[in-house]
């Protein structure tokens, strides 16, 4: 990596006032990916605490059922939390600790980043304030509840769209007012160098963990990989430990929302363009004088208006592709894995499980597929009745 | 000598910060004249963004009222044409990169030349990143104004040493925004500017006050207000422009005065 740039992509575009701090972090990230004890110490973490490795389910029934590839299930799903957000939580929750840090802050949509580091802070003794669009401690109230258990502070910001950008908007203007104390621990592949590496990092254990498995089950190597994306830290995961295998095809599954026609979407890579924005160059939703547009989908954890520069370069030199999923298709997608294989999954994983419910079928039946199951979908339940006009009353 | 140079010959200088288009066009337009007519030796006219995110509130909403005026960075081009028209006074245009990006870099600085804009701040292009638009602002004669803050700390000397029209120092951690104290020890900060840079440097972020500005303005070369005036705005929405002239008048006699 050179100074943080994907191609053309990347960077550290911040506020003077968080450079210093930026380049802080730069260096202790250095330092401590290499340092032994730290290795050591985030992989006892990962084993002890988080549940790691994750399973690779072979879905024998779906594989039947749509019959054509062979399709196994990344299951980050069962980790502690919930969701793949605690692989990279721990990594940066135990760089602050090094750092001499004594709070974190971070921004959520969904809630699962956020839960994931209020629990992370709690194992650590780290004071954390969670940064949540308004809308968003609607839609997942429950979250927001979690968190507070946790211990964590929960900021709605009624700022903008009140939605995931908004909360980032916030969580840096916190940051630049107070660096000495505290790490921005941000939850995606996203913002200034070094995060989107370091995210990608702490989020790679995935993939490293998904290539051994599926090369021990079925002594070769995957046809397809997928996930979804949204800021795109789950498919970095996926994605970073088979770039290099060039017949590994890899595929984003981006929410299209209503439809990418529509304008109600938060599909980057199909209705985006090149932009500079928190903190990266990189894709983003904007319009022709490059005010950031607002983005819809079902999910609130894919509902942002940028994606990861790792990605933007992946999609520009075409070594990954990245498709729109609709909420339809996720809906759809949620309710038949629930059904086949009994695993109410995420509806951000249900995007790309859409996705593999339309390429299976097309594939033979020696080509595998891993698809990522980023969180479990416990959280999303309500909102499913509620887009399937059913009224959950408690 | 250069506009920007002008604004700080044999005085202290005082910096106005308005948002094109706040609350509309036509009442942003009369509110920089007041600032001008009150004395003010440089404006700063801010291209408004959807997610500022180094301002405070009082700029976030000014942002937010003028991209629901209709102000685009057209609109702020035809703005600031209009009151060049008018007056010798430098401007400068303060907005985010991706803005100015998306526009291109070669068409807006064409453009800024066109009109008789002087210069451009933006607070998320630091020193590191502003090689590729400095690139274009340099062959149209526009400077980019660099900004200095409290943690800057051994980044001032690169920083101040390509400085130029004038060096931009944050007073304060945080975002922009009214603030009764600024606890930074400015004061060591122009110390080492001064060591370095060949522009001048004014002091903004959280002034409001005549006593500050009197304050930032003895420990430096001006000083910058925007939230202050943005204030006022909210307040008296499109009937603004006799309070900021009564406002800008207080503020510049009392830098003037130094």
């Amino acid at each position: 990596m050179n100074n943080g740039r994907y191609g053309d992509f990347g960077g550290q575009y911040i506020p003077e006032t968080l450079m210093n701090e930026i380049h802080k972090l730069e260096e202790a990230y250095e330092h401590y990916s290499k340092d032994p004890d730290f290795i050591a110490e985030l992989d006892k973490l990962n084993r002890e605490y988080a549940n790691r490795p994750s399973l690779l389910y072979y879905a024998e029934k779906m594989t039947k059922d749509l019959g054509g590839a062979k399709i196994y299930f990344k299951r980050e799903d069962l980790n502690h939390t919930g969701s793949h957000k605690i692989n990279n939580v721990l990594g940066q929750c135990l760089l602050a600790k090094k750092m001499g840090k004594t709070r974190i802050i971070a921004e959520t949509g969904a809630g699962q980043h956020g839960v994931a580091a209020a629990t992370a802070a709690a194992l650590m003794d780290l004071e954390c304030e969670i940064f949540m669009g308004k809308e968003d401690t609607v839609r997942q109230a429950l979250n927001v509840y979690r968190m507070e258990l946790l211990g964590a502070k929960v900021h709605p910001v009624t700022t903008g769209t009140m939605t995931l950008k908004d909360a980032v908007n916030e969580a840096m203007r916190d940051w630049s007012s107070r660096v000495d104390d505290t790490l921005y621990v941000l939850g995606s592949v996203m913002g200034p160098h070094p995060f989107p590496m370091m995210v990608r990092d702490f989020q790679s254990v995935i993939s490293r963990e998904a290539r051994e498995q599926i090369l021990e089950m079925e002594g070769k190597l995957p046809t397809a990989v997928m996930a979804c994306v949204g800021g795109g830290s789950n498919a970095m995961g996926m994605f970073y430990n088979f770039i290099n295998d060039k017949d590994v095809r890899l595929i984003g599954c981006e929410a299209a929302g209503r439809g990418v026609h529509t304008g109600e979407t938060a599909a980057t890579i199909a209705t985006g363009s090149v932009g500079v924005f928190h903190g990266m160059k990189s894709l983003f939703c904007q319009n022709e004088y490059g005010q950031i547009a607002p983005v819809y989908s079902i999910s609130a954890g894919l509902d942002y208006p940028g994606i990861g520069p790792e990605h933007a370069y992946l999609h520009s030199i075409g070594r990954a592709e990245y498709v729109p999923v609709t909420d339809d298709e996720a809906v759809g997608a949620f309710e038949y894995i629930a059904r086949t294989e009994g695993i109410i999954c995420a509806v951000e994983s249900a995007h790309a499980v859409a996705h593999l419910m339309k390429i299976a079928p097309e594939m033979k039946k020696d080509d595998i597929i891993i698809c990522c199951l980023s969180g479990r979908g416990d959280k999303d339940v309500a909102a499913i009745a509620r887009y399937r006009g059913i009224d959950l009353h408690e | 000598m250069n506009r920007i140079e002008n604004a700080f010959k044999n005085k202290k200088a005082f910096i106005a910060f308005l948002t094109a288009g706040d609350p509309t066009f036509d009442s942003s337009f009369e509110n920089i004249m007041s600032a001008v007519k009150a004395g003010a030796d440089l404006i700063e006219i801010g291209i408004p963004f959807s997610d500022p995110i180094a301002e405070g509130v009082v700029i976030q909403g000014a942002d937010l009222r003028a991209l629901k005026s209709g102000m685009t960075t057209d609109r702020a081009f035809e703005l600031a044409k209009m009151v060049r028209k008018e007056t010798e006074i430098p401007l400068v245009f303060m907005t985010y990169l991706n803005p100015v990006f998306k526009y291109g870099y070669d068409r807006f600085f064409a453009k800024c030349k066109e009109i008789g804009i002087d210069g451009l701040i933006c607070p998320d292009m630091p020193f590191e990143e502003k090689d590729e638009a400095d690139a274009f602002a340099k062959k149209h004669g526009i400077s980019i104004i660099s900004m200095i803050a409290p943690t800057s700390e051994e980044r001032i000397k690169s920083i101040a040493e390509s400085a130029e029209g004038f060096l931009y120092i944050v007073s304060s951690m945080g975002v922009t925004g009214v603030r009764s104290e600024i606890k930074t020890d400015l004061a060591s900060i122009m110390e080492s500017v001064k060591k370095y840079a060949k522009v001048p440097a004014a002091i903004g972020f959280g002034v409001s006050t005549t006593e500050q500005a009197d304050k930032m303005a003895r420990l430096s070369d001006g000083v910058i207000v925007g939230s202050a005036i943005v204030r006022i705005i909210e307040k008296f929405g499109e009937k603004s422009a006799p309070e900021i002239y009564k406002f800008v008048k207080s503020m510049t006699d009392a830098v003037h005065s130094i």
